[in-house]
């Protein structure tokens, strides 16, 4: 009865570890590509309006995870379970798609830097208008950028933490990253172009989908051998099928390659 | 018109992404596993296979389409 409480108590940490991880990691590679559009508007219009967008989208998200956690609370545990295990498989195979085709070399790497040139050069060029006393392009712009980017963070953090029991725990890794790039941000005053987003963008991907073929078999009523311990089972499974499948990808590149000699692929 | 196109549109991208053979296949995946469970036959080793079967063959029409 103890042993038996102890790794339930166990396994029950390991997912709450993997939950704050998992949060933390994709709040960070979002709030990256947020913090690169914020800084080229800011920089360019400058930052009273950016700002207010900036406030006004996190204040939307904070609205979208108050109403929609609740009411994720009241479904039946293993329909919910079913709902998000789909949910958080689709977006997990969604970003080991992308980081396998980056890693693969298939598509370019995300690169802040040139991504931070272009918005400053639109932002520059486009007219000023005012609506309400703010510059309008530099508020709808850091809004969305800062919308946008957080909607699926907000989405993870409410799928998962309502699932896992714990939506407060995701909250939290994701705001301890929001705090973090924040911070590095406002200290550098430069997209934060040396943060591996693709590697991040893999373990996300990975987490995510182990999590949802977990919760979503259960919520279709399978049995998992070992309970929750099957988790690291599945985690390992993923991770090493998707580095074999960019090990692959990057073979199939350096033949089609050494074949015509012209490189491959490499679209943003 | 314009903006319940836009709304549609945004959410189909945000949830089925750029591949919508992985979000299809994902469901008759979670359909045969039920349909297993419910048989009493043990399925927990038919998703782990079956979703990265799904990534796997995404992955390869993206490289064809890309080596073109």
């Amino acid at each position: 009865m103890l042993a038996s409480v102890a790794t339930g108590s166990k396994a029950a940490s390991v997912g709450g570890v993997f939950l704050i991880v998992s949060a933390f990691l994709a709040s960070a590679v979002e709030m990256v590509e947020a913090l690169t559009i914020v800084l080229a508007v800011g920089v360019t219009r400058g930052w009273r309006s950016t700002l207010i967008g900036v406030g006004t989208a996190t204040l939307a998200l904070a609205v979208v995870v108050a109403a929609l956690g609740p009411a994720l609370t009241l479904i039946p545990i293993s329909v919910l379970r079913l709902v998000v295990g789909a949910l958080l498989l689709v977006f997990g195979l969604q970003w080991l798609r992308k980081a396998i085709l980056r890693a693969g070399g298939f598509k370019s790497l995300h690169d802040e830097e040139a991504i931070f040139a272009r918005e400053r050069a639109e932002a520059a060029e486009a007219r000023v208008e005012e609506v309400a006393g703010l510059d309008w392009y530099a508020f709808v712009l850091a809004f969305k950028g800062v919308f946008l980017e957080g909607l699926e963070v907000a989405f993870i953090v409410i799928t998962f933490g309502s699932a896992q029991g714990s939506i407060p725990l995701a909250a939290l890794g994701a705001a301890g990253a929001i705090v973090i790039v924040g911070t590095a941000g406002v200290l550098v005053r430069r997209p934060l172009s040396r943060v591996p987003e693709n590697t991040m963008k893999f373990g996300v991907g990975a987490m995510l989908t182990t999590f949802g073929i977990f919760w979503g078999g259960e919520g279709t009523g399978v049995s998992w051998p070992g309970g929750d311990a099957a988790i690291l089972v599945v985690l390992g499974f993923v991770v090493l099928s998707a580095l074999g499948l960019v090990r692959l990808l990057r073979w199939q590149r350096e033949r089609v390659e050494a074949v015509t000699a012209v490189p491959v692929g490499v679209e943003p | 018109m314009k903006y319940v196109v836009g709304f549609f549109r945004f959410w189909y991208d945000f949830v089925v992404g750029d591949d919508w053979r992985v979000a299809a296949g994902l469901s008759v995946a979670f359909g045969m596993s039920a349909l297993l469970a419910h048989h009493g036959v043990p399925a927990w080793w038919f998703l782990p296979p079956a979703a990265i079967g799904l990534l796997g063959a995404s992955l390869w029409r993206e490289v064809r389409h890309s080596s073109r």
